[in-house]
């Protein structure tokens, strides 16, 4: 049940915003500070779940095979590889070293 | 969903607009089928990756289906696989999703849709419509660009989403195909094209800081949130330090159409390269030096 209320905030919240910018008057959101974190804030949210998806499971912090993947994905970011091959690297590297180490 | 420029950053710069006039409605159907295909493929690894997070094959779709902004369901489903509460989960996926309300904010004035259009429209305004829409050079090559990418993405996205949560069980332990790391990929794919500036990247680092830091210490969910503060803190320090920041409008973000590199010019990608450090260190530190001096 409690996935489904998530779901459905989630879906709300996120339906409301994009109507939001699409129905305000211009100049509402347009003061720089406002512009300013709209940009930052997701710099610091992916940043930080990037990070704890990798580098944590529950509350204790780990280093794994998937710490090699996602530097697989930044090598990918780096040679301005595909969405689709950076994601691809990332699992096919963590997969690779979780099968040799076993 | 996302990262725009590596999607398209490989390929050709498509034929900009012959002379003055409007981009042929083929080379536009092609941009946004590209990004369609491309981007909707990994709805299969956040239907995996929900289903490995414990959502069942309706939630999963449902997901796709009504909240459609990628950064956000594979944030949700994260936090509730770490065992958040449904409000502090949705609200890490909340504020990743504010962001779209910048780029309707742009596309109002780009696409000026009928009133009654706006909230049917409103569901498709993510990271990749806004994208190509940004990229054309007039309302009519806009329009079909934001609809054709809705549309392509919408499509793909759900209909593997739904293959991704049907096959995670025929998978077994998704974490052994390494599929635990396809969700930081996309997060990780996501950041890269906004890490522009010295002050991004204080940001960023920050926020990895922060929220590693929190994890042992608070509930699930609410590290990721406290990571966010790192933008305001980043800003005030910045702010005391020096003279204020430049308004965003000539920076990056949601409010500037360079982000969007679909279909501009070669020189302009390499340009942008250069400024990433990799061929051009001394325009990179000259960017600092000028960064740190505002």
């Amino acid at each position: 049940m409690s996935i489904w209320i998530a779901i459905a905030v989630t879906a709300a919240g996120c339906y409301l915003v994009k109507l939001l910018g699409l129905s305000v008057p211009s100049g509402v959101l347009e003061r720089p500070l406002v512009k300013r974190l709209a940009t930052l804030v997701p710099v610091a949210l992916l940043a930080a779940l990037t990070a704890q998806q990798t580098f944590s499971t529950g509350h204790s912090l780990k280093l794994d095979a998937s710490a090699a993947g996602l530097a697989a994905a930044a090598l990918a970011l780096l040679l301005r590889a595909p969405f689709l091959v950076v994601v691809g690297a990332a699992v096919v590297v963590t997969a690779l070293l979780r099968a040799l180490t076993g | 969903m996302g990262a725009l420029r590596s999607v398209l950053g490989v390929r050709e710069p498509t034929e900009i607009s012959d002379g003055a006039g409007a981009r042929p409605d083929r080379a536009v159907i092609r941009d946004a089928l590209g990004v369609g295909v491309a981007v909707g493929l990994s709805g299969f690894s956040f239907g995996v990756t929900s289903a490995g997070a414990g959502l069942d094959v309706l939630q999963t779709c449902a997901l796709s289906l009504f909240v459609f902004t990628g950064a956000s369901q594979f944030a949700l489903v994260g936090a509730l696989a770490a065992g958040g509460n449904p409000f502090t989960a949705a609200a890490g996926a909340f504020f990743l999703g504010i962001r779209n309300a910048f780029y309707g904010l742009r596309l109002a004035g780009l696409l000026r849709l009928p009133a009654a259009i706006r909230p049917l429209a409103a569901h498709w305004v993510i990271d990749e419509t806004a994208a190509v829409a940004f990229a054309q050079p007039d309302q009519r090559s806009a329009r079909l660009g934001f609809t054709v990418t809705g549309a392509s993405v919408f499509a793909l996205w759900n209909l593997t989403t739904l293959a991704g949560a049907l096959g995670a069980s025929a998978l077994g332990d998704t974490d052994a195909w390494g599929l635990d790391a396809a969700g930081p990929a996309v997060f990780l794919a996501l950041l890269a094209p906004k890490l522009t500036s010295a002050t991004d990247r204080a940001v960023a680092a920050l926020g990895v800081l922060l929220v590693l830091v929190c994890v042992p210490l608070l509930p699930a969910g609410v590290p990721v949130l406290v990571s966010a503060l790192a933008a305001p803190a980043v800003l005030a320090v910045r702010g005391r330090a020096g003279a204020g920041e430049p308004p965003a409008s000539d920076r990056h973000g949601a409010t500037a159409p360079e982000e969007y590199g679909a279909t501009e010019p070669r020189e302009v990608r390499s340009q942008e390269a250069g400024e990433r450090g990799a061929t051009a260190p001394q325009e990179a530190r000259a960017r600092e030096t000028e960064e740190s001096a505002r």
